[in-house]
């Protein structure tokens, strides 16, 4: 059985429990070979746990699941076989040299002993440590050993790779790098589904899903994602005093929502001119020092504030008719 | 099975043993403190037991008596003394194990031929040794009386008679009856096991607390194939240990070797795996190294001392307890070294103990490859 489909990943309808608590409620995905695929969510929102049921790390509780055409429940050695992983601990040996953890990778990995020297050169040059290869792996940087993490998990040329929020802990410089290596092994052909907290990165992905509470709220490209949010106008306000701001535009009608946003205001209105003149009065009569007002694209993230807010909602409306029917 | 993937584990397992010199350190040294320890002071022979006497008839029959005591190598004469409460004294300061306390006609009654009563104060408060003490002034007075009664008997018929019955004793394998030879080989066993407890059941563990065996779990490395490698990285070091406790056995505790060197060499490459196997096993199922490592030492060392006929005697165990040694490896292995050091046997007297060590290897390797293949779930 080999991959015959476009599909590099076939989730449907997974669910995963752990007793009473269900981490993955009926997930269903599909991710097309070559793909970055970006799975997005909060901490504890279930994507370690869909990446580690593909890995075949976890069996699922039920649903299927298929990697590189392989079940994840029936197959399992062929799919570790075809996949690289990156968990989101560091997993390298810490007590051996860069060298040595890339050699006993190849030997695990099954890669063939004439391809293993090339494939070594090619580690140690991607992640920028040929003049590290004898350096005990301990004494590397994070972002270091991020990427030789990586390097470990590529030995193999696996056609599909998984990373688990491999960036956490890793500065923005070396973040951005990493994801440099990314859309390099993505442009040479390999499937990549990567689960992320950083709203940035979710910029990155070809496609990506938003994950809360073990459920899909969404998914589609960065940019359809962004315009399911585009009949909304959004406005940035940095002013002298954060929290006197909101409390003064809490009631202001021409004001839909307002969330707190680094150290500013985002403020989701109807009409950003007249929306503007009356924001300016309202803090102007507040004694609030105005530094910046004006209209800016949604970011990811305020994407998945409202969605989350949105799934929030519905949720609560939905126990609220099952209490009105008793 | 993949030679090629347990090649790379094992050669990991190597660089990970080497990387960490103090446990390297450990499992080299430990089995030579421990073996010269044990070997030196485990003794379980009762010789040169200090004694004190009393002699109130001073004469030449009492001086003979007591020169018994002193011409034996099992009687250590401290002094002489005036009075029982002297001796007694002695005894109550742990000074001496036996008083001998020689009454004022003891002369009188030998010579008219009578029964000579002579006093033996002993220390039972170690009742072992004390009773061990008994017999052997029971053996000597026994031999003296006999003598006695054989120079009297010639005294009076004019020539030398012959003893009724003269009992001549031939130990074999151990002549000597030293219980170094017998704790030495045993001892070996115990040492590697307690190696094996120590090494092995930190490294599954270790893994998990890494975080490295959920990476292991998603590469095409088998659970049987981890087991497997893990255990060859150790048997390595064990192997070592093994040949250091042997030749100290031999050369430094002059330990008689009569049996079949090849035959030592498989049997000990059978317990080390299976005792490894088992440390492997303990790690797969701990949580944590800390546990791994008390469980490891507590189910290897202890048992391996006590229920493997090292030194208390299976026998004389109650039944229950006689047969939990039979999942004691330590007691094929102990049974198996004897035999091959002391006895020259072969395989085809230890034939059963070696076909029950590697039952006990195969089924704890088949055990921990479960155990591990059971983590994903």
């Amino acid at each position: 059985m080999t991959n015959g489909g476009a599909w590099a990943v076939e989730i449907d309808e997974l669910v995963k429990k752990f007793g009473d608590f269900t981490a993955v409620d009926h997930v269903s995905i599909r991710i097309r070979v070559g793909e970055v695929f970006g799975f997005l969510g909060p901490n504890g929102a279930g994507k370690s746990t869909v990446i580690r049921i593909l890995c075949g790390l976890l069996r699922p509780t039920s649903g299927h699941a298929t990697v590189h055409g392989y079940d994840v429940s029936t197959h399992p050695e062929e799919i570790r076989r075809n996949i690289g992983y990156m968990s989101q601990k560091f997993s390298l040996y810490d007590d051996l040299t860069v060298s040595q953890n890339i050699d006993f990778f190849s030997g695990i990995y099954g890669v063939a002993k004439k391809r293993r020297p090339e494939r070594k050169q090619y580690v140690l040059r991607m992640a920028d440590l040929e003049e590290r290869s004898d350096t005990i792996t301990r004494l590397l940087p994070g972002g270091w050993k991020q990427r030789l993490a990586l390097g470990c998990a590529i030995l193999h040329e696996p056609p599909i790779l998984f990373l688990d929020e491999p960036t956490s802990g890793v500065d923005p410089i070396a973040r951005r790098a990493f994801w440099d290596l990314i859309y390099d092994l993505s442009e040479a052909g390999q499937t990549i589904f990567v689960t992320t907290h950083y709203m940035d990165e979710a910029e990155y992905c070809h496609r990506l899903a938003l994950i809360n509470g073990g459920r899909i709220i969404a998914a589609g490209t960065p940019a359809s994602l962004k315009e399911e949010l585009s009949s909304r106008t959004l406005l940035q306000l940095d002013s002298s005093d954060v929290l006197e701001s909101m409390r003064a535009l809490e009631n202001e009608p021409e004001v839909d929502d307002v969330a707190v946003f680094g150290g500013g205001l985002h403020i989701t209105v109807q009409n950003a001119e007249r929306a503007s003149f009356r924001i300016r009065a309202a803090l102007a009569a507040n004694n609030i020092e105005i530094r910046r007002l004006e209209r800016i694209l949604p970011s990811m993230e305020d994407v998945f504030v409202a969605l989350i807010e949105a799934q929030a909602d519905t949720e609560a409306a939905r126990t609220e008719s099952a209490g009105s029917v008793q | 099975m993949s030679w090629q993937r347990i090649g790379a584990v094992f050669r990991k397992e190597l660089r990970h043993i080497m990387r960490d010199p103090r446990s390297l350190g450990l499992a080299l040294v430990q089995p030579l403190v421990m073996l010269l320890l044990f070997g030196s002071a485990l003794s379980l022979d009762v010789d040169r037991i200090s004694t004190l006497v009393y002699d109130a008839d001073q004469t030449s029959a009492s001086r003979e008596l007591i020169r018994q005591f002193k011409g034996s190598r099992y009687f250590e004469v401290e002094g002489a003394v005036d009075s029982t409460k002297a001796v007694e004294r002695g005894i109550d300061r742990n000074r001496i194990l036996v008083g001998l306390v020689v009454p004022r006609d003891y002369a009188k009654h030998v010579a008219a031929g009578q029964t000579a009563d002579f006093q033996i104060l002993l220390d039972g408060s170690d009742s072992n040794t004390a009773s061990i003490a008994l017999s052997y002034v029971n053996a000597l007075v026994q031999d003296y009386g006999n003598k006695l009664r054989a120079s009297a008997l010639s005294r009076h018929a004019g020539r030398s008679l012959p003893l009724p019955i003269d009992f001549q004793v031939r130990i074999w394998y151990n002549s000597s009856l030293e219980s170094k030879n017998f704790v030495v080989p045993g001892l070996v066993a115990v040492i590697l096991v307690v190696i094996a407890g120590m090494l092995a059941s930190l490294t599954i563990a270790r893994e998990w607390e890494m975080g490295t065996m959920e990476q292991l779990l998603s590469t095409p490395v088998r659970p049987s194939e981890l087991v497997l490698a893990k255990m060859l990285g150790f048997f390595t070091v064990g192997a070592v240990d093994t040949v250091i406790a042997v030749l100290v056995g031999i050369f430094v505790f002059d330990v008689p070797f009569r049996g079949n060197v090849g035959l030592l060499a498989l049997t000990s490459c059978l317990f080390l795996c299976g005792v490894f196997f088992w440390g492997i096993l303990v790690s797969a199922l701990a949580k944590t190294q800390l546990v791994a490592y008390q469980v490891g030492v507590a189910t290897t060392f202890l048992p391996s001392f006590l229920l493997s006929g090292f030194i208390y005697s299976i026998d004389s165990m109650p039944k229950v307890v006689q047969a939990i040694t039979h999942v004691v490896p330590a007691r094929y292995f102990v049974t198996i070294l004897r035999g091959i050091f002391l006895k020259g046997v072969g395989p085809e007297v230890l034939w059963g103990n070696i076909l029950l060590l590697t039952c006990f290897m195969v089924a704890v390797f088949f055990l921990a490859t479960w155990r591990l293949s059971q983590k994903l779930a």
